[in-house]
């Protein structure tokens, strides 16, 4: 796969809650196409780096880039300010922000590491609920159903969705009724269905029985494919992380402390110290 | 697999929602009927008139509290609003010096005909509605309960103020608009001919309720239960929150408004100390008792609410006796407190309601497919 485009970009964000660095100046990108795992001990801040991506929380510092366009971006406050911002400081008085929708908007879409599926909607309804923001007709014209036509082609599409998926059968059924691994499933299906250009995967295979780990690495691979996407994914199942994966990046303790391809990570003594070594994977 | 999707979007004429529509046509039907038949004086006309106007205030509140999940106190105060708004410019001209009587007339010196007033009652309310929400829907559960429930407390202050007497009356009462009545045709005699001052009513709170319904069924609707099952994720999916969840603050506050304009209509007078905070909870009980999330649930809780508030439960506010047996513990009052302890069995014992989350078409489907789409609006 040639790399060609930035899809996303971390420059050195850092992200801190009160004393606490989950995240320390961390760096990284994802070119289009590629699939990139992150991954690292519990706690080490992989899901607050994709809450930062994804709009949730305003980085302390540093800048998300989607595309070569900054999307997130936050600077030192207080104290730190000046020291920080030398002679540049006219320009921390402008932060660029977006609310998660807007970010969503713009072609990235997430899942969940605790599954967060509308759990008293049916698995269309789901769906359906993804195609909202893209709706070119207003409010009038949905209360009183005159737009039957992009209705009916938005549940088409849903419907096409969830056939692919495999879920095509339980489209009437409450999403809370569904089993573990499909509700996973589901929460692909209605990511997708936001017509993301990056999809950012938050543990896809947790809970899940190895059989399914691999069911689930050709299904990622599959995606990718059909949908023309750029993945980028936490996990903690090695094998389907060096299975997958073009590039794998390493936090601890919200530090990166290695990156490359698999094989790479799999040779790198820090990474052994810190992850591998004391889990025999 | 494209026949089956074919086959769902050709189900449209599903028997479960012809036999609803059916049974809503009946309930048409049938107050008309009667309305020609009984004497107009009957408490059946007050029960039913008084309930179709709190169906619609409790959908409005279940589109808020039950499908959005913003759990918002603030009915009565939008209720308030609109029942001003109609009152203030329906009173025809000739009688404002009569209401007016203290503010040399009052400011306004124009009237409107009916149902344009009931649609500025509700623009009203939802003009309020959104002004509140800019800084109230920031917060959540509770906290947003409380601050709405204030707003109420706070506009019924207002709207007695006497420096506002030009146009709210002060705490005086704005009477002699249009009513329910009016919408009897009479002859040149002045003899009712056709009597339409109960089916009016469940008219007008039909037509808002089947719109409330058709939102829900729209992409909107399905967002604002996705913002109630999840914000997070629903932000995740491009919804955007504070927007949706003002519209809905505000759609629902237009129906409370319109529902208020109601309330004036059917009780003949307007003033602001009646719509107290209590009016607010019978609503929320109306709601509960129902099936918060069911539309049809609020309807048929309010006709029930409201026949035992007003009318099967009277007796026990009497002495009765039976044989020379005198019954006792009967006495003025006592009906509050049998109606407490039956919304206490309900609330303990119908957790989810009359209704659940249910419909009127589920009822009538076999296997029960939880929820779908399709559903015909309440009465």
């Amino acid at each position: 796969m040639i790399a060609n485009e930035r899809v996303l970009e971390l420059e050195n964000m850092t992200m801190q809650f009160g004393g606490v660095v989950a995240v320390d100046s961390f760096s990284m990108h994802v070119d289009s196409g590629e699939i990139v795992a992150l991954i690292g001990p519990n706690g080490a801040g992989k899901t607050t780096a994709f809450n930062v991506i994804t709009g949730v929380y305003q980085p302390t510092n540093g800048n998300v880039k989607l595309r070569g366009k900054i999307i997130a971006q936050g600077h030192p406050t207080g104290k730190m300010r000046k020291l920080y911002a030398g002679s540049h400081i006219g320009e921390y008085g402008k932060l660029v922000t977006n609310t998660p929708d807007k970010i969503t908007e713009m072609g990235v879409a997430r899942t969940f590491q605790n599954i967060r599926l509308f759990k008293n909607m049916t698995v269309l309804e789901n769906v359906l609920v993804a195609h909202h923001m893209r709706l070119k007709s207003g409010l009038l014209s949905n209360v009183l159903h005159l737009n039957m036509q992009e209705e009916r082609r938005i549940r088409r599409e849903s419907m096409d969705l969830l056939d692919m998926l495999g879920l095509g059968g339980m489209a009437n059924e409450l999403a809370s009724s569904l089993p573990y691994g499909k509700q996973r499933y589901l929460e692909i299906a209605r990511a997708l269905a936001t017509e993301p250009r990056l999809l950012l995967l938050d543990e896809p295979a947790a809970g899940m029985n190895p059989q399914e780990t691999d069911e689930l690495s050709d299904f990622i691979r599959d995606i990718k494919d059909k949908f023309k996407l750029t993945i980028f994914l936490i996990e903690h199942h090695m094998n389907l992380v060096m299975d997958i994966s073009d590039r794998i990046y390493v936090l601890d303790f919200g530090k990166l402390i290695a990156e490359g391809t698999p094989q790479q990570i799999q040779d790198n003594p820090a990474v052994i110290a810190a992850y591998l070594g004391v889990d025999d994977e | 697999m494209t026949k089956n999707i074919n086959n769902m979007q050709r189900k449209k004429l599903d028997p479960a929602v012809l036999i609803s529509a059916l049974i809503i046509a009946a309930v048409y039907v049938a107050v008309f009927v009667l309305e020609q038949i009984m004497p107009p004086t009957s408490m059946l006309f007050t029960v039913l008139k008084k309930a179709a106007v709190y169906a619609l205030v409790a959908v409005s509140m279940n589109l808020l509290n039950g499908f959005t999940g913003l759990f918002s106190l603030g009915q009565a105060g939008f209720m308030l609003i609109g029942a001003y708004a109609y009152g203030i410019f329906t009173i025809p001209v000739a009688q404002r010096a009569a209401v007016y009587q203290y503010y040399n007339g009052g400011l306004v010196q124009f009237s409107l005909p009916v149902i344009p007033a009931l649609v500025l009652a509700g623009l009203a309310a939802a003009a309020f509605a959104f002004l509140i929400g800019l800084p109230v829907l920031r917060l959540k559960s509770d906290y947003l309960a409380i601050a709405t429930l204030g707003f109420a407390e706070i506009v019924r202050s207002i709207f007695q103020w006497d420096k506002l007497g030009m146009l709210t009356n002060g705490s005086n009462m704005l009477r002699l608009f249009p009513t329910f009545n009016d919408f009897n045709i009479k002859n040149a005699e002045g003899e009712v001919v056709v009597y339409l001052s109960t089916l009016m009513p469940f008219v007008i709170a039909g037509v808002c309720i089947a719109l409330i319904v058709m939102l829900l069924h729209s992409s909107y609707g399905r967002s604002f239960m996705a913002i109630r099952d999840d914000e997070i994720s629903a932000e995740a999916m491009g919804i955007n929150l504070a927007k949706h969840k003002q519209l809905a603050f505000c759609i629902s506050s237009f129906f409370a408004g319109v529902g208020g304009a109601m309330l004036a209509m059917y009780s003949n007078s307007v003033q602001a100390k009646s719509f107290t905070s209590a009016m607010t909870y019978e609503i929320l009980l109306i709601v509960v008792i129902g099936g918060i999330g069911s539309v049809t649930g609020s309807c048929i809780s309010s006709f029930l609410f409201v026949a035992c508030s007003e009318w099967w439960l009277r007796f026990l506010d009497q002495k009765q006796m039976i044989g020379n047996f005198e019954v006792p513990l009967l006495r003025n009052g006592f009906r509050l407190v049998v109606f407490s302890v039956i919304i206490m069995v309900v609330v303990l014992f119908f957790r989810q309601g009359i209704m659940g989350t249910k419909e009127l078409p589920d009822l009538f489907r076999k296997k029960l497919p939880k929820k779908t789409g399709k559903e015909g609006e309440a009465k």
